[in-house]
């Protein structure tokens, strides 16, 4: 399929290059880095920009760098360089497993962390990552920078709290305590499925537990009533099987053309369980 | 239009192409390179794979203008010479029947060899899994990767 729409290719090496050609262009222009949504909606003529402003030759937007307690990780790193990165595999488990359940290798090549929330599916596999991890974004615009709390980020299926002014230079993530985790993704088949439902898992020795869900909701989010119900107390069988009765009221899955509601529903619980027998079997100094 | 100059099978080549086109069309209408296909379009099923600075990309979802200075290799480049010995235990295994989704599939067997030369199973299986392949059911194409371990350097 050829791409119809004509626009303009820009290559900035300067952010503040990048951010002229945002204020001059505003909503009619598009950043591409992976670009691994983005042809597909400029092929399928979701969008019609007049400018692509490629971000790919911005050197800081290329660094991962642990500053005190922080990690930044730019704008421009794929998901293959979070998988080969061994802090990111020690400190932050969930965001190295959930980058593994991305697509295929062909895509986690190319495609961005800063990309993924960029396109704010409801399905993006590093939201529950990034959740429980309370990340933060930052951005800037001409004259401004500001962070926005991931929290914050999702305001509804593909839609961000990005202004079209703004460039993400990166997300922070602060370095958590020694926990284990698990995300758990329902899939037709291996490499290459967006997920049907998705929820990540933080446990930790203080038997603090997080849990966020994806694809189950117009937005990606954590499940406050499931961690508040399970916070400070002993894990056993009969208590889980409690806690995934909370799931149905956390979660608002829709029927489409790839899970009807009452089956996502129902996975939800079957790999809230499943996500923690395993988070608890691998927890330093939990379950024997 | 934009010229740009990119390094392909290891030759420096100039190409004119308008901002809109993708990476895989120019390889195969403007610069000759066939053996990248078009499947899906849009990334799913792995047939326009080829390396791009050494790791796979999908060709379909790269806009040529990117790859201005950079470094591609195609199956063409692959076996400048002579097969692989991955290429040639598929052969010898006869691992495809249509053959459309071999270009693919070689390119992401090649990096996987490339990054770990003695793979198992399990990682030949997740970095094949973004290739999809309707004819044989992948077993023939596993037991070809498998088969090239035995012995011999991959190169």
């Amino acid at each position: 399929m050829k791409i119809i729409n004509d626009f303009e290719y820009y290559k900035p090496l300067e952010i503040k290059e990048a951010l002229n050609l945002l204020s001059q262009y505003k909503a009619k222009a598009r950043i591409l880095a992976g670009g691994t949504d983005l042809i597909v909606s400029l092929k399928e003529e979701r969008i019609n920009p007049e400018a692509l402003i490629d971000v790919k030759g911005i050197i800081p937007l290329n660094l991962m760098e642990l500053e005190d307690d922080k990690l930044f990780i730019g704008a421009n790193k794929t998901f293959t360089d979070l998988l080969e990165s061994d802090l990111i595999r020690d400190k932050f488990p969930l965001l190295w497993e959930c980058s593994s359940k991305v697509a295929s290798i062909g895509i986690r090549n190319r495609a961005t962390l800063t990309g993924n929330i960029c396109s704010a599916v409801p399905s993006l596999d590093s939201a529950p990552a990034l959740l429980i991890y309370n990340a933060e974004v930052l951005v800037a615009a001409s004259n401004t920078e500001r962070t926005i709390s991931i929290h914050d980020w999702f305001t509804g299926p593909k839609k961000s709290a990005l202004n079209t002014d703004e460039l993400v230079l990166g997300i922070s993530l602060k370095i958590p305590d020694k926990h284990s985790a698990s995300y758990q993704k329902l899939g037709r088949y291996k490499g290459e499925d967006l997920a049907q439902a998705g929820i990540g898992i933080y446990v930790d020795r203080e038997k603090d537990y997080r849990f966020a869900s994806c694809a189950v909701g117009p937005v990606p989010a954590r499940m406050k009533k499931l961690e508040a119900f399970l916070h400070k107390k002993e894990i056993n069988d009969k208590l889980l099987a409690e806690a995934a009765e909370i799931i149905p009221s956390e979660i608002s899955p829709i029927t489409d053309i790839r899970a009807q509601a009452e089956y996502r529903t129902h996975m939800m619980k079957v790999m809230f369980r499943r996500g923690m027998q395993i988070a608890l079997e691998v927890l330093p100094g939990g379950k024997e | 239009m934009k010229q740009i100059k990119l390094n392909l099978n290891g030759e420096i080549r100039s190409v004119l192409v308008d901002p809109t086109e993708t990476l895989l069309d120019v390889l195969r209408d403007k610069l000759g390179i066939k053996s990248p296909k078009c499947g899906c379009d849009r990334g799913d099923c792995g047939a326009c794979n080829v390396l791009l600075n050494g790791r796979s990309v999908r060709s379909c979802l790269i806009l040529a203008i990117e790859t201005d200075g950079q470094e591609v290799v195609t199956v063409e480049g692959i076996s400048q010479k002579g097969l692989s010995r991955v290429q040639e235990t598929m052969i010898n295994k006869n691992a495809f029947q249509c053959g459309f989704c071999a270009p693919g599939i070689i390119i992401s067997a090649t990096e996987l060899l490339n990054n770990n030369p003695h793979p198992t199973l399990e990682e030949i299986k997740e970095a094949l899994s973004g290739n999809l392949c309707r004819c044989t059911g992948y077993l023939p194409i596993l037991e070809a990767v498998r088969e090239s371990l035995e012995g011999g350097k991959n190169e």
